[in-house]
């Protein structure tokens, strides 16, 4: 199936309006049949992720920690997200890096890059989350691409989370030993996209629901999807997600798919107001998301804080970020560029480490060998 | 008593192992956990995926838990999802090890790790052709199986269930003919998820089992760790020892016949 063919379920705008209604009017039955099912698709997670759920968390959790046992054992693999650039030309409402912020721009060059990786590394890092805004001029395709080259050197994994590309570009990063790509929807609710991301290339919801799916079929490894939590309602918000999963899988086999959970924590801006989760929430669409995808990577990052993150640990989480910056040259060369986000966990990447062990857990460094590539 | 009879080893590539236990690395919450299963295993090779672990790095957790004095490491591919990234990674591993042996891996689909047939029989060649002892991850295959053996494998490593499933040994209809036509030791890799799985396989005639999911993620690795050893010297005596053919029907272990012949002159 093409790509844009494929996506048609997705872009119909009817959509959200429908899923939202069957989950809300999920029963307790739904929600039983839904857990005892052997093989969960999105289907499933309607009754999953609806208020009729919600007073099962306990038994989704346990679920989900017994299917993540079982696919990934005690192990949480670490990264950490570099900022190469936080110049941006879209103007999304609730971004830092949103354009008409003032704030002090900043593109790395190859050696501050070097005094970055060099401060990453000698943390133990192996895996590490390129970053840019939507800039082709200050980060354009072959600065990243010869980013990525530059970072093999000292790790293990070097994955991206950049503006979305063309297939032949995609292909560039990946020859260049790009492993990985994350690519966030932010809300699969059309008119708050809309609202949230008024002008610049991210306003075509098409084209950023299209460009993971590209990526897939360029031969990156992973791609991550997520939702930027809080925009819009998250119940229906996880079952799209889902969606959109599913359907790369089924259009990329050999893609390993991950989720990531965003969460704002303030208003979203462009008059829109924050649709927040709680914690209880936000724990049961990670749950959800385990127990449809036994084998996809689930992300959290310091955007959350300590406690959660500690309690997420087993439940379904397999990757998380530590130590993390969100400006460029926030490690080692004590710039003052503008942030992305505000981190929230703020412990540095040993006491994370610590944290694993402590729970029994192996804090897991390196999960990919350069070996694999040419 | 544990210990297989002393003449009964397992043979492979010409080099004796006391242990027809074969074991992974991956999943273990700690290092002491991992030292402390593998002995109580019994075993004598230890797996470990070349992605996982930092072969270069003296301090690596997963590397110094395991005595190379005392366990074979053998390489495993995992990861590779084509031919030609299985005989790099294999080659990148042999320069560090020390040895040429590996356990191939080709798993281009991430969900059910399955062995890719087609890429697993291209790797094994190019191995076997660049001096390798391959032991091949592979589905259970029968002719799949003579491929492999003809490619110059030292064992065949057909699945029970997928990987990590811990669903038992559901292809032991299709173990039972390669085990029966092969001439290489037959391993039974991933999907064991108890013991009595693994005493099955070796009951059914397979040289050796290779567990992880199922010690690794016990409540106590260790204490699972010997119910595999245990319940593999018992399903490889039993299969030494010959089992009785099974029937339908029942067979009282006192047949009457004989007394009510005594009886009635």
């Amino acid at each position: 199936m093409s790509e844009p063919s494929a996506l048609a379920g997705l872009r119909d705008p009817g959509l959200w309006e429908r899923v939202q209604q069957r989950i809300y009017s999920s029963t307790s039955d739904d929600v039983a049949r839904a857990l005892a099912s052997e093989r969960r698709t999105p289907e499933q997670l309607v009754a999953l992720l609806s208020p009729a759920a919600d007073a099962v968390r306990a038994e989704l959790e346990a679920a989900a920690r017994q299917l993540t046992l079982q696919r990934f054992g005690r192990t949480v693999v670490l990264y950490v997200p570099l900022y190469l650039s936080n110049s941006c030309t879209n103007s999304c409402s609730y971004c830092g890096f949103a354009r008409q912020r003032d704030i002090r721009r900043a593109t790395l060059d190859d050696s501050e890059l070097d005094v970055e990786l060099q401060r990453l590394a000698g943390q133990h890092f192996r895996h590490l989350l390129l970053l840019t805004g939507e800039d082709r001029r200050a980060a354009s395709v072959d600065f990243i691409r010869a980013a990525v080259a530059r970072c093999h050197a000292r790790f293990s994994s070097v994955s991206v989370e950049v503006y979305p590309m063309a297939a032949a570009e995609y292909a560039a990063l990946v020859a260049a030993g790009c492993d990985g790509l994350t690519l966030y929807q932010e809300t699969y609710h059309q008119p708050t996209y809309a609202a949230v991301h008024p002008d610049g290339p991210k306003a075509d919801f098409d084209a950023r629901l299209a460009a993971p799916l590209r990526a897939a079929a360029a031969g990156m490894r992973s791609v991550s999807l997520g939702a930027l939590l809080g925009l819009a309602d998250w119940r229906v918000e996880g079952v799209l997600l889902a969606m959109h999963g599913a359907l790369l899988r089924q259009q990329s086999w050999r893609t390993r798919l991950a989720f990531g959970f965003p969460r704002l924590r303030s208003d979203p801006g462009a008059g829109c107001t924050l649709r927040t989760l709680s914690e209880d929430e936000l724990g049961q669409l990670i749950c959800g998301l385990r127990l449809c995808f036994p084998d996809a990577d689930l992300v959290l990052s310091t955007r959350e804080c300590a406690e959660f993150r500690d309690r997420m640990v087993g439940v379904g989480v397999t990757r998380m970020s530590a130590g993390s910056r969100t400006a460029p040259g926030g490690y080692a060369l004590g710039s003052d560029a503008g942030e992305q986000f505000a981190v929230t966990d703020t412990r540095t990447p040993a006491e994370i480490a610590g944290m694993l062990e402590a729970h029994g857990y192996e804090p897991v460094w390196k999960d990919f060998d350069q070996g694999f590539l040419a | 008593m544990t210990r297989p009879t002393e003449d009964d080893k397992l043979i492979i590539a010409g080099r004796a192992f006391g242990s027809r236990l074969l074991t992974g690395t991956g999943k273990f919450g700690q290092p002491e956990q991992l030292r402390a299963a593998l002995a109580a295993s019994g075993t004598e090779i230890v797996t470990v995926a070349v992605r996982r672990v930092d072969l270069n790095d003296p301090a690596d957790r997963t590397l110094t838990a395991i005595d190379r004095d005392r366990y074979l490491l053998l390489p495993n591919t995992s990861g590779a999802r084509d031919a030609i990234e299985a005989v790099r990674i294999a080659k990148i591993a042999a320069a560090i090890v020390g040895h040429r042996w590996v356990k191939l891996e080709v798993t281009p689909e991430p969900d059910y790790l399955l062995p890719d047939p087609v890429a697993t029989l291209q790797a094994a060649r190019e191995l076997v052709a660049q001096g390798f002892t391959v032991l091949p991850y592979m589905n259970a295959d029968p002719i799949l199986a003579r491929h492999l053996e003809e490619a110059g494998c030292a064992t065949l490593m057909p699945l029970a269930s997928p990987i990590g499933s811990n669903r038992g040994l559901r292809t032991a209809d299709l173990i039972r003919i390669i085990i029966e036509q092969a001439h290489v030791p037959v391993v039974v890799d991933a999907g064991l998820g108890a013991p009595s799985h693994a005493a099955a396989a070796l009951e059914l005639g397979a040289d050796a089992v290779l567990v992880n999911t199922a010690i690794a993620t016990a409540a106590d690795p260790v204490g699972m760790a010997e119910a595999f050893a245990l319940a593999v010297v018992a399903g490889r005596r039993a299969f030494l020892a010959g089992l009785p053919a099974r029937g339908d029907r029942a067979s009282a272990s006192s047949p009457l016949v004989g007394r009510l012949g005594q009886v009635a002159p």
